[in-house]
């Protein structure tokens, strides 16, 4: 297990390490401030913060000493003359997802954005330029839309460690998108998936992936919580199927995860549907499946099973060695030391938590 | 000439931040000026497009400026220029 976590939450950026056999905190930055994800680049080490100022704008820091001092990097921004649709001008409302570009590219980084902009830097995070090759892609402008915030946002960057410009993205709404050139050329790749809520459930583009991993022993099964089920891939996400559960609680949700030594166990943190957006039944669990996506159990150990208000947001559940763990909108902190089977409390009383990662 | 206050809030992220006189014709150059005198403040008043941001306010003598986009407000060379967080959230 890696010994660090770090969480973007509403109220700042926390980091716990773990020493002499409990999480104890290390480092409380950006107080007050929502962090959307906080992130730390296992190449080198390097902290990031994606900071969601309500007053001053998104902005990005960065820290090589395990947050002691932060610096303030320029936060990807959109050229001038940029619009979302016509007459809607282009700029970098919220930092959605962020991934480092793997080994063979030490000095690559991806960000993914709500307008819908993805942006990459060259230079180690110094600089962002957007992607122009998909914000161009002709299905953005009539075919991408807000899937829980008011314009279509890029929650998902997965790099395959086999061919580093080789990358899978999830929007929402638009679905799973495949370039093969690190992002000069791209592929459509949402067939099988269902959009129940649009008036062509099987259309090309419009998909509502919540979030996208992809499994780290074989990165041609990909997994996502989807707005309308849980789907899989074995092909590089050439064809999808639903895996979620007809009647049981793995079905909808926003976060997702999959084991880093097996491409046939994933989590769930399921959720009630789009109407309420509660835990099922007032209680809290994790769904796992061990053979990849034909069962599902729910596992509820140490977790609350009343009164309990928790949901996960998509970037809130993660996953190292045997160990999981995972924040919810109401503040909780949770983590398994035996893959999702029981569960002990870190914390009751955090802000909102919107990203969870193990660091080292 | 026109002088420019700051909110308390924008202390936090440039703490030498201080009532600033300027000599701009325009609420564009004012803006210009006081990035070269905190660098990197505009991108918290401004987003990539030049628009004020959404949750900042500029008042120009205790009234608040009307044209958000343009800045075309004008103001004499005795102007207080307050630039000011709005009071969003409660």
């Amino acid at each position: 297990m890696k010994p660090t976590l770090l969480l973007g939450t509403r109220k700042g950026f926390i980091a716990y390490h773990f020493k002499n056999g409990s999480w104890q905190s290390e480092n409380l930055s950006f107080e007050g401030i929502p962090v959307s994800i906080a992130y730390a680049d296992p190449r080198s080490g390097t902290w990031w913060a994606c900071l969601d100022h309500g007053h001053w704008g998104v902005k990005m820091q960065r820290s090589h000493d395990r947050g002691n001092t932060w610096e303030e990097v320029t936060a990807p921004a959109y050229p001038e003359g940029k619009e979302v649709k016509e007459g809607v001008p282009a700029s970098t409302r919220y930092i959605w997802a962020m991934s480092h570009g793997g080994e063979k590219f030490p000095s690559r980084m991806w960000a993914g954005t709500d307008p819908g902009g993805l942006f990459l830097s060259e230079d180690e995070g110094n600089s962002f330029q957007l992607v122009e090759s998909l914000w161009n892609h002709p299905s953005r402008k009539d075919n991408w839309f807000g899937g829980g915030r008011d314009l279509p946002g890029i929650h998902s960057v997965v790099v395959d460690p086999r061919d580093e410009n080789h990358i899978h993205i999830g929007i929402s709404c638009a679905g799973v998108f495949e370039t093969m050139d690190a992002g000069k050329t791209w592929e459509v790749r949402n067939k099988g998936l269902r959009a129940d809520f649009l008036p062509d459930p099987y259309s090309e583009v419009g998909h509502d992936p919540h979030i996208l991993v992809a499994a780290p022993t074989n990165p041609d099964v990909l997994w996502q919580q989807n707005h309308c089920g849980i789907f899989h891939t074995t092909d590089g996400a050439k064809t999808w199927e639903d895996v979620g559960q007809k009647e049981g609680p793995a079905r909808f949700g926003f976060a997702m995860v999959v084991a880093e030594d097996n491409a046939d166990q994933a989590w769930v943190a399921p959720a009630n549907s789009d109407e309420t957006r509660t835990a099922v039944k007032s209680s809290l669990c994790i769904c796992r499946t061990d053979d990849g996506g034909k069962s599902w159990k729910d596992f509820r150990k140490g977790l609350p099973q009343e009164n309990c208000f928790d949901i996960v947001y998509r970037h809130a559940l993660a996953t190292s060695g045997e160990t999981l763990a995972f924040g919810t909108t109401t503040g909780n902190l949770f983590f398994s030391a035996d893959r999702g089977e029981s569960w002990q409390t870190l914390n009751n009383y955090l802000p909102m938590v919107y990203s969870v990662q193990f660091a080292e | 000439m026109p002088i420019v206050k700051f909110t308390n809030a924008l202390k936090r992220f440039f703490p030498g931040l201080k009532d600033t006189p300027t000599h701009g014709k325009t609420l564009e150059e004012i803006l210009r000026e006081v990035e070269a005198s905190y660098p990197g403040i505009s991108s918290y008043l401004l987003d990539e497009q030049h628009r004020l941001r959404r949750h900042v306010n500029i008042f120009i003598d205790g009234t608040l400026l009307s044209d958000r986009d343009g800045l075309k407000d004008s103001f004499s060379e005795n102007s207080e220029i307050f630039i000011i967080q709005a009071l969003s959230g409660g």
